[in-house]
């Protein structure tokens, strides 16, 4: 069903041009934060109304889209975001990563990689990767500008100093091209190798924040470390427990008060997927054409 | 056995219309009407038409129904409605001098031109529960004065000619509007002024209890509250000239604060400044404390580090549609930031439990 009263993909077009405009120029220069006027969305700010307006300035009417949040397609609130957008702009939806055309996140990569053509928009809540080491925008925003980052560098030494090791588990900022210092909104340190040289499109939007920065396509972006301590992409050291992936981001499930565990993706269309090409994990059972 | 929990969409119908059943309440007790919000709450209506942004009683009192008395929500419903507004222009800057007052006082003359009116105020009342209320009793009426002189000048415009307080700067540069352009400081007065407006009246409140305890201390006293309706006129530019496209009622605050002078400035009073929509002293002179706080640079004072005086610290967080939507994020789910959180610390723990063990065997 698609509602009348609102503009195509709700937005009116002036607002889906400024929003565009922000875009343009953070595709221009990729890992800066673009300031955006950001506007009141009927979804409270903190819950992706930065995403929802660059998702808003993208669709187009044959466009397919996924919603994931923490990975799943079912998730509360992708849920929410999915029906806002199926209500609003009428436009396909899908699960399957392969088939979307843009994909709106948050906290988590798709672990089947993208293609060229598509654009994955991240909802991020504080844009700034220096916003707790300088609670200042004013302050964060002149460090940027004469490439300041001495400050973060100490901080990943402490935590090497203090704990052995970077502690830094998820929103690990990357270095993009040499230049900007970016935080890549809160997705597990283990996706960040995938946000360096991906054939898509990548869009983060911040709405309460006001900023909008982009990774265009085929761009370099380098998980801060040091030459003695490089960068290690981490996850819990097992396997799906429903379709044995070895390679895939696992949520922790608890499934007694005994103590009892089990791991499974958090990428709920990858695991959907593998299932059904026959794969079975610990705790799975044989998958049937057509039965979850 | 794991089963994925799906049926989010259908749990998220039956939450929302569960939701609609309790706004309700018990059916078998008379239903409120928007009207009666309006005229029977009209300071919580004041407070989501100035945190809101916009001017309609209407719209306030069904956004107040529909979120179940949740101001900060019922504002935020304002706010989303008021957003998708078509901007047919802009008005001219009100006329508060020419203000029909219902309420008019100063606390720092015992009297001026066109006196001291109480209007609808609680100040002076006991506050004790009145259980007449619990019956519905008559409507109560008021004894009537004859209509004040149309115009009422400001109290501060008395001080003003004996050079004993500075001058309000005349400014006809067009004010910056925070919700078509992206918030930059450093924000001139203007833009502050158009933050503080909107901004939670709680956070401005405590802002300028903060200042009157002496985090940032102006020592101010309120020169002149007045409360009125004001008409708004708008330039029409097939005509010509201006004309007025409707009536408002706006609660206006000049406070009187001292200053010692500055190398370029001799002693004299200065001004702070507070202006909402609707009857809202409480907002309004808050409004004006927290603004002369912030004026610190341009008057050469110290900056003596007190919140009201940080200009970042009280623009980024005075908005409480923002604020309560980042605060109350937190329950959105976050498996992936925490299962990558559970890694390290388990992997920390190991390793500082592994060179305890190391340690004892030595």
């Amino acid at each position: 069903m698609t509602d009348q009263a609102y503009n195509f993909a709700y937005l009116d077009e002036q607002t889906k041009r400024m929003i565009r405009r922000a875009i343009l120029k953070g595709v221009a220069v990729p890992g800066y934060q673009v300031p955006f006027a950001s506007r009141e969305m009927p979804m409270p700010y903190g819950w992706g109304t930065g995403g929802v307006q660059v998702t808003a300035a993208c669709l187009t009417p044959e466009d397919v889209l996924k919603v994931i949040d923490q990975g799943a397609d079912d998730t509360t609130n992708a849920v929410s975001i999915r029906k806002f957008f199926q209500r609003t702009a009428g436009v396909a939806t899908t699960e399957a990563t392969a088939e979307a055309t843009l994909i709106q996140t948050r906290h988590r990569i798709p672990e089947a990689p993208l293609t060229e053509g598509q654009i994955l928009v991240y909802q991020v809540p504080i844009p700034e990767p220096l916003r707790f080491l300088e609670p200042r925008e004013t302050e964060t925003r002149k460090m940027h500008s004469l490439e300041e980052y001495g400050l973060m560098h100490v901080k990943l030494y402490e935590d090497i100093a203090r704990h052995g090791h970077i502690a830094t588990a998820y929103a690990y900022p990357v270095k993009v091209e040499g230049r900007y210092v970016m935080d890549p909104s809160p997705i597990p340190r283990f996706d960040n190798p995938k946000l360096s040289g991906s054939p898509a499109l990548q869009l983060f939007g911040a709405g309460r924040e006001q900023r909008i920065y982009a990774l265009p396509p085929f761009t370099q972006a380098v998980s801060l470390d040091f030459e003695d301590h490089p960068f290690e992409a981490s996850k819990a050291p097992h396997d799906c427990d429903l379709c044995g992936a070895a390679d895939s981001y696992l949520d922790e499930v608890i499934t007694d008060d005994q103590g009892g565990r089990m791991f499974v993706c958090s990428d709920t269309d990858h695991c959907r997927c593998r299932r059904e090409a026959g794969h079975v994990g610990r705790l799975g059972t044989p998958m049937i054409e057509g039965v979850a | 056995m794991y089963v994925a929990v799906k049926g989010g969409e259908r749990a998220i119908d039956n939450a929302h219309a569960y939701l609609a059943e309790e706004r309700r309440g018990d059916p078998s007790v008379a239903e409120l009407s928007t009207t009666q919000i309006r005229e029977q709450l009209r300071l919580a209506v004041n407070r989501v038409m100035a945190e809101g942004s916009l001017y309609d009683p209407d719209l306030a009192a069904l956004a107040i129904k529909q979120a179940r008395g949740d101001l900060i929500e019922a504002v935020f419903l304002i706010r989303a409605y008021r957003t998708t507004l078509p901007r047919h222009g802009v008005s001219r800057p009100v006329n508060t001098a020419q203000m029909a007052v219902t309420r008019r006082i100063s606390a720092t003359f015992k009297d001026a031109p066109g006196g001291q009116v109480l209007g609808p105020t609680f100040d002076y009342t006991h506050r004790l529960l009145d259980f007449t209320l619990e019956a519905n009793g008559e409507a109560p009426v008021a004894p009537r004065a004859p209509a004040m002189a149309a115009v009422v000048p400001h109290i501060t415009s008395f001080l003003n000619r004996d050079g004993m307080i500075e001058e309000a700067p005349h400014d006809d540069t067009p004010p910056p509007d925070l919700t078509r352009e992206p918030m930059e400081l450093p924000a001139d007065r203007a833009l502050r002024l158009q933050a503080i407006a909107r901004g939670d009246e709680g956070f401005i409140l405590s802002l300028a209890y903060s200042t009157q305890r002496g985090y940032g201390r102006t020592h101010a006293f309120v020169g002149e509250l007045r409360i009125g309706t004001v008409a708004v006129e708008m330039e029409v530019p097939e005509l010509g000239f201006a004309i007025c496209i409707g009536e408002i009622e706006v609660t206006e605050c000049e406070t009187v604060n001292q200053f010692k002078g500055s190398r370029t400035e001799p002693p004299q009073f200065t001004r702070g400044y507070g202006l909402t929509f609707g009857q809202n002293e409480r907002k309004s002179i808050a409004m004006s404390l927290v603004d002369r706080a912030l004026r610190w640079k341009e008057l050469g004072e110290d900056y003596s580090g007190a919140p009201a005086q940080d200009e970042e610290f009280v623009l980024m967080h005075a908005d409480n549609v923002q604020a309560t939507g980042f605060l109350e994020h937190i329950k959105l789910p976050h498996y992936v930031d925490f299962q990558s959180e559970l890694e390290l610390v388990r992997k920390l723990r190991a390793e500082v439990e592994a060179s305890t063990m190391r340690e004892a065997a030595e």
